[in-house]
This record gives structure tokens, sequence and C-alpha cells, in this order.
């Protein structure tokens, strides 16, 4: 959790929003609390929806019969989209918080040189993996099917 | 001091969500390309494979596991974006309170429905 030591988050909401000039970093931040909080709400709702197996065939087939047709076919691709970006996201938070993939520090000798171009390319990576995995699912959702 | 070794636990558990997630995932919206754990053909959804994969002791425990790791995330996740918003100590105390027992009452809900599936498919 953040420590504001006293100065709380005065740009709230506009904050999570605004890359400003912090970079392409920074729209990943905004796009992982968003695909975060996405998941969230699914996933919440399909512990409950799905328990209907508990009961039985007729139960299930009951419960799953609320959640078919297009807008919930598209919603799914959407959870399913949010996940491959979230996960693969996640894993390069991951590695650069424990101290990976920024480089080994260097003096600071100008011109300067930021650790950004080290993280940069795992950034890039980050979304062409996502897109991909996005578009096997596509495939599997909506062509194959 | 408690709340890294809270944030570890959150890293920590998106990794375990990131292997069982996946594989959920596959196995329900991968299927006309993989086709995995869906022994009756047709529709993961289907009222046969559900029933099949039920069954089976590693499905119960896996979605268990993924149960547990998932709402510790994401709970933990939304309760650092509400606690970024600032609130007085009162009122965070209250989401914390919240975000536990809410998340206590889903896990125990989530894991009697995978452990009476579990049975009800053993019947039959
Ligand atoms: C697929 C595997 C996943 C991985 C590898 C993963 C990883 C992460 C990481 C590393 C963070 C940021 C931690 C930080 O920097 O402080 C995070 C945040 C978060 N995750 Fe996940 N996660 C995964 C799945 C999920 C799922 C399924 C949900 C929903 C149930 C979820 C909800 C959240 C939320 C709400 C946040 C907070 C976002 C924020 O603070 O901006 N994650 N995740």
């Amino acid at each position: 959790m953040l420590d504001t030591k006293g100065y709380p988050n005065r740009l709230g909401l506009r904050g999570w929003v605004g890359g400003g000039r912090w970079g392409l970093e920074r729209y990943l931040y905004t796009l992982h609390r968003l695909t975060g909080l996405g998941l969230l709400v699914y996933f919440l709702l399909h512990i409950i929806v799905t328990s209907a197996r508990a009961f039985g065939a007729a139960a299930w087939d009951a419960s799953m019969a609320r959640v078919t047709g297009p807008v919930f076919v598209a919603g799914e691709y959407l959870v399913f989209a949010a996940f491959v970006f979230h996960a693969a996201n996640g894993v390069r938070l991951a590695l650069v918080e424990l101290g990976w993939a920024i480089g080994r520090p260097i003096e600071p000798v100008y011109p300067y040189r930021t650790s950004v171009d080290e993280q940069r390319p795992l950034a890039v990576g980050v979304l062409i993996v996502a897109a991909l995995l996005a578009v096997v699912g596509g495939l599997d959702f909506f062509v194959l099917h | 001091m408690r709340d890294q070794r809270l944030w570890t636990w959150h890293v920590a558990a998106g990794l375990v969500v990131l292997v069982t997630l996946a594989l959920h995932m596959a196995i329900m919206h991968l299927d006309a390309l993989l086709g995995l754990f869906n022994p009756a053909g047709g529709h993961p959804i289907d009222w046969a494979n559900v029933a099949a994969r039920s069954r089976q002791g590693f499905f119960l425990v896996s979605y268990v596991v993924l149960l547990g790791a998932a709402l510790f995330h994401g709970l933990y996740g939304l309760r650092t974006i509400l606690h970024e918003l600032g609130p007085g100590p009162a009122l965070r105390r209250g989401v914390d309170v919240t975000l536990l027992a809410g998340g206590g009452v889903l896990f125990v809900f989530g894991a009697w429905a995978a452990w009476a599936a579990f049975a009800l498919a053993r019947t039959v």
C-alpha cells in the first residue's frame, strides 16, 4: 500500500487516467488497474453463477441459460483479453519491482541515461504477447465456434 | 512492515493465479484449438463436461487454490486502490474489515460449491 506520509492523493481519479509525461509504462499502469478491477467484478459474480453446479444438471443448465447470447460472448471475450494483458503485464511488474529487468546501477554521468530504456523492451514485449494471445483467443471465440 | 509482507503475498498469489487461471482459461475458452479436459466433446460448459471435471480430485484442489489466491489477490488489489484515495483511519479500517469479511464469506461459499459438486458428481 502507498504510504502518503500525510500528503493526500490530490490528483484523485485524474491521476489514475492521465499518463502525463510518464510515458508508455504509465498507460500500462492504468490498463493494469482497469483490467484488475474488471476481472475482479467478473470473478465475484462468476463464483455465484457457477455455484449452481453443486445442485445438479437442471440447476446448472438454468443458470447457464441466463448468461447466453452474443452480449455475454462479447463480455467473456473482454474478460479473456483483460486476463492475457493483466497476466503478461503482471509478470513484467513482478520482474521490475523485484529489481530484475531494470539494468545495473550506473554512475550518474552526463548525458544521463534512464533505466526506462532498460525496461522498455519488456513493456513492448508485454504488448506483443498480450496482442498475440488476444488474437488466438478471438479465433477460438468467434471463428472456430 | 505488515503491508510489505501482505504486498509480497499479493504478488505471490498473482503468480499462483497465473498458472491456475491460465489452465482454466485454456480449458474453457481455447476448447476448439486445444480440446483439453472436455471428455464429452461439445461445449466446455455442457453438463457432461462440467460433471466429468468436477468429479476429479485435481479440479477440486486446483479450483479451491484458484478461488483463494484470486480472492486474496483481487481484494488486496482493491484495498490498495481504495486506500490510495486517502480515507481517514476509521474508513480505512472499515474497508479492511468489509473486504476481509466479504472475501471470507465468498471463499467458504465457493469452496463449499466445489466440494458439493465433487461429491455429487461422484455419486452418479
Ligand atoms: C493472471 C495472473 C495475474 C497476475 C500475474 C497478476 C499480477 C498482478 C500484479 C504484479 C499486480 C500489481 C502489484 C503491484 O504492483 O503493487 C496486480 C494488481 C492487481 N490485480 Fe492482478 N494479477 C493476476 C490476476 C488477477 C485477477 C484474476 C484479478 C481479479 C480477481 C486481479 C486483480 C488485480 C487488482 C484489482 C490489482 C490492483 C491494481 C492496482 O493497484 O492498480 N489480478 N496484479
